[in-house]
């Protein structure tokens, strides 16, 4: 017999705490460290300017899109009741992309700085739409799933056709390098427009806290538990679709910390979804704090963006995952 | 609680699975489904749950239309054990049980201390209090029949619906579940369940509904339903209701041709 270990002797709220410091704690070292060293002591304009222009927003946007990034991931795999579902999944976060990269194709983002986020905002809007027109309001998680496919496929297909027939190098170089995500160089009015989108979503993905919860025991158990699985299914829908999408169109596609985020801390809340969703919040928004300050310390040597990174842990992880998984199907 | 249902016709896709089928279960009694594979028990026991919306007729729960119900407010009058024991995840025994106070708690709050008594009786009830730690996903299947059931017992419903429960459990603790059972319905609650093992049936249920195709066909005391005529008739065999020690027994003697 195996008991679950005691983490730290603690029961998972107070688990959740120290999550949570330990996110703050993260967004204090994306505030203080970067590549022009100035400390904590550094006085002046510069610091000022530097402070507020370019380690703010990107500190707060780390701390958001990571946060959205494992909340939405917990909520997929606890939704889903799989343990390898990750946001792109559900084809938002190409939808996303999509639109940003018509935005540059078509020029607009040369016209308005803005046209970029707004494009990759219209892009989650529209793949949310058709994702739910394709799975309807009453299916099961498998036409969820297939219908995010379809979608991504889509989207996919799309963003090659637009790289195609771009004439203008400098746009395609664009485009490539606004896919692979990055926290860097955005401003507080890209930050402004997609912050509270990014809330709501979180907010609307932390609500389903019960529903994940009764879904344990199969949706007709659920359903007899009082949770409304139609309601559910659009609070997954449309959480993820403004909390991802919004991320993913001021920063790009990052990936994976959806699907690692989730899986690391699924023991420390003692496997249960419902209390997974605060803990990949926090969890989400230290690991892609953190994960960007190390960037910007190798950044003298190599210049590294935090979309390529987080692929380059994460699809190895997402392999171990795979052969875990198939040992604990067929042993 | 008294549920009661009225011509119910349920299509699942293209098959009509009942077809008219009038049901009643009244409080402080014990009520099996008994009938063959396919004859309709577990779409019945959905049905009676609200699971699925019926084609025609109605599902009525303490006199009031099954619809007309708030979904929390009927979760903590009915609890509903399904016939696939699934767990996702490996959560603990205990909070797996702790899943049926979700109706009785606001969002947001704790267990409360009605929960924990609640919760521990269950797992007193289904003697699984020394597993209670144990994640379900390393459990027997009788073990977490067991654990299943205890949560459908946490729930506190005035009825419960439990579909095939002595599947899978050992024989001390079929007659460990059906001694709850009646304990619950002599305490005033209603209890259905679909059933295979017709001489529990006949020992434990006050009343007996024995379904074939789709439809009743014949309700009352084990002596009314089990009679040679409808054990042949419904499921072509040649059996009878007989007593061994005083205890009554439906002895299998052979398939019928």
């Amino acid at each position: 017999m195996r008991d679950f270990p005691g983490h730290l002797g603690l029961a998972p709220r107070y688990r959740i705490a120290l999550l949570a410091a330990m996110a703050a704690l993260a967004f204090m070292l994306s505030l203080f460290v970067g590549p022009s060293g100035l400390g904590i002591d550094a006085t002046g304009e510069a610091r000022a300017l530097i402070f507020n222009e370019i380690r703010l927003p990107r500190a707060l946007l780390g701390a958001l899109v990571g946060g959205t990034l494992g909340l939405a991931g917990a909520a997929l795999q606890g939704y889903l009741r799989n343990p390898l579902a990750e946001p792109s999944l559900v084809g938002i976060s190409g939808g996303a992309a999509l639109g940003a990269v018509l935005a540059i194709q078509l020029g607009l983002s040369h016209l308005l700085a803005l046209a970029l986020p707004i494009g990759g905002l219209a892009g989650a809007a529209i793949a949310m739409l058709a994702v739910v027109a394709l799975a309807g309001a009453h299916g099961g998680p498998v036409t969820l799933i297939l219908a995010g496919l379809a979608v991504s496929s889509i989207a996919t297909a799309l963003i090659s056709l637009a790289l195609n027939l771009s004439q203008n190098p400098f746009a395609s170089v664009e485009m490539v390098f606004w896919m692979m995500g990055s926290l860097a160089d955005r401003s507080l009015t890209q930050l402004w427009i997609s912050a509270p989108l990014m809330l709501l979503g979180c907010g609307l993905l932390l609500t389903l806290a019960r529903a994940l919860d009764a879904l344990t025991l199969g949706e007709d158990a659920a359903t007899s538990l009082g949770i409304d699985l139609s309601r559910t299914r659009l609070a997954v829908i449309a959480g993820t679709a403004l909390s991802v999408g919004a991320a993913t169109a001021v920063t790009g596609i990052i990936g994976f910390v959806g699907l690692i985020v989730p899986h690391m801390l699924r023991r420390l809340v003692q496997h249960r979804p419902g209390l997974l969703l605060p803990a990949s919040l926090f969890g989400g928004a230290s690991m892609l704090l953190v994960a960007d300050v190390a960037l910007r310390v190798v950044q003298p040597w190599v210049e590294l963006r935090i979309g390529v990174l987080t692929a380059l842990i994460g699809a190895p992880f997402f392999v171990w995952l795979v052969l875990k998984t198939r040992a604990e199907i067929a042993p | 609680m008294r549920i009661e249902a009225h011509g119910l016709h349920v299509r699942l896709g293209r098959r009509e699975v009942l077809r008219g089928l009038d049901f009643v279960a009244r409080a402080g009694e014990m009520t099996a489904v008994i009938g063959p594979n396919g004859a309709g028990k577990t779409t019945l026991l959905k049905a009676l749950a609200g699971l699925v919306a019926p084609s025609a007729g109605a599902v009525s729960l303490a006199g009031r239309a099954l619809g007309g119900w708030l979904p929390r407010a009927r979760a903590r009058a009915l609890a509903y054990l399904p016939q696939e024991r699934i767990t996702h995840w490996a959560l603990s025994a205990r909070a797996v049980v702790a899943l049926g106070r979700l109706p009785h708690q606001p969002m947001g709050a704790g267990e409360s201390p009605a929960d924990t008594r609640a919760i521990d009786a269950a797992l007193t009830a289904m003697d699984i209090s020394h597993l209670a730690a144990r994640p379900v996903s390393e459990m027997s299947g009788g073990e977490r029949t067991r654990v299943l059931i205890a949560r459908a017992l946490a729930q506190e419903p005035a009825a419960l619906l439990a579909d095939e429960p002595v599947a899978g459990l050992d024989p001390s603790h079929q007659l460990g579940l059906f001694g709850h059972l009646t304990a619950l319905a002599s305490a005033g609650r209603t209890v259905v369940v679909a059933l295979h093992d017709l001489s529990l049936a006949a020992r434990f249920c006050h009343r007996l509904v024995l379904m074939q195709a789709g439809r009743g066909v014949a309700a009352g005391a084990a002596e009314e339903v089990l009679t040679r005529e409808h054990l042949e008739a419904v499921y072509g065999i040649a059996a009878q209701l007989t007593r061994i020690g005083g205890i009554p027994v439906v002895l299998v003697a052979d398939v019928l041709p």
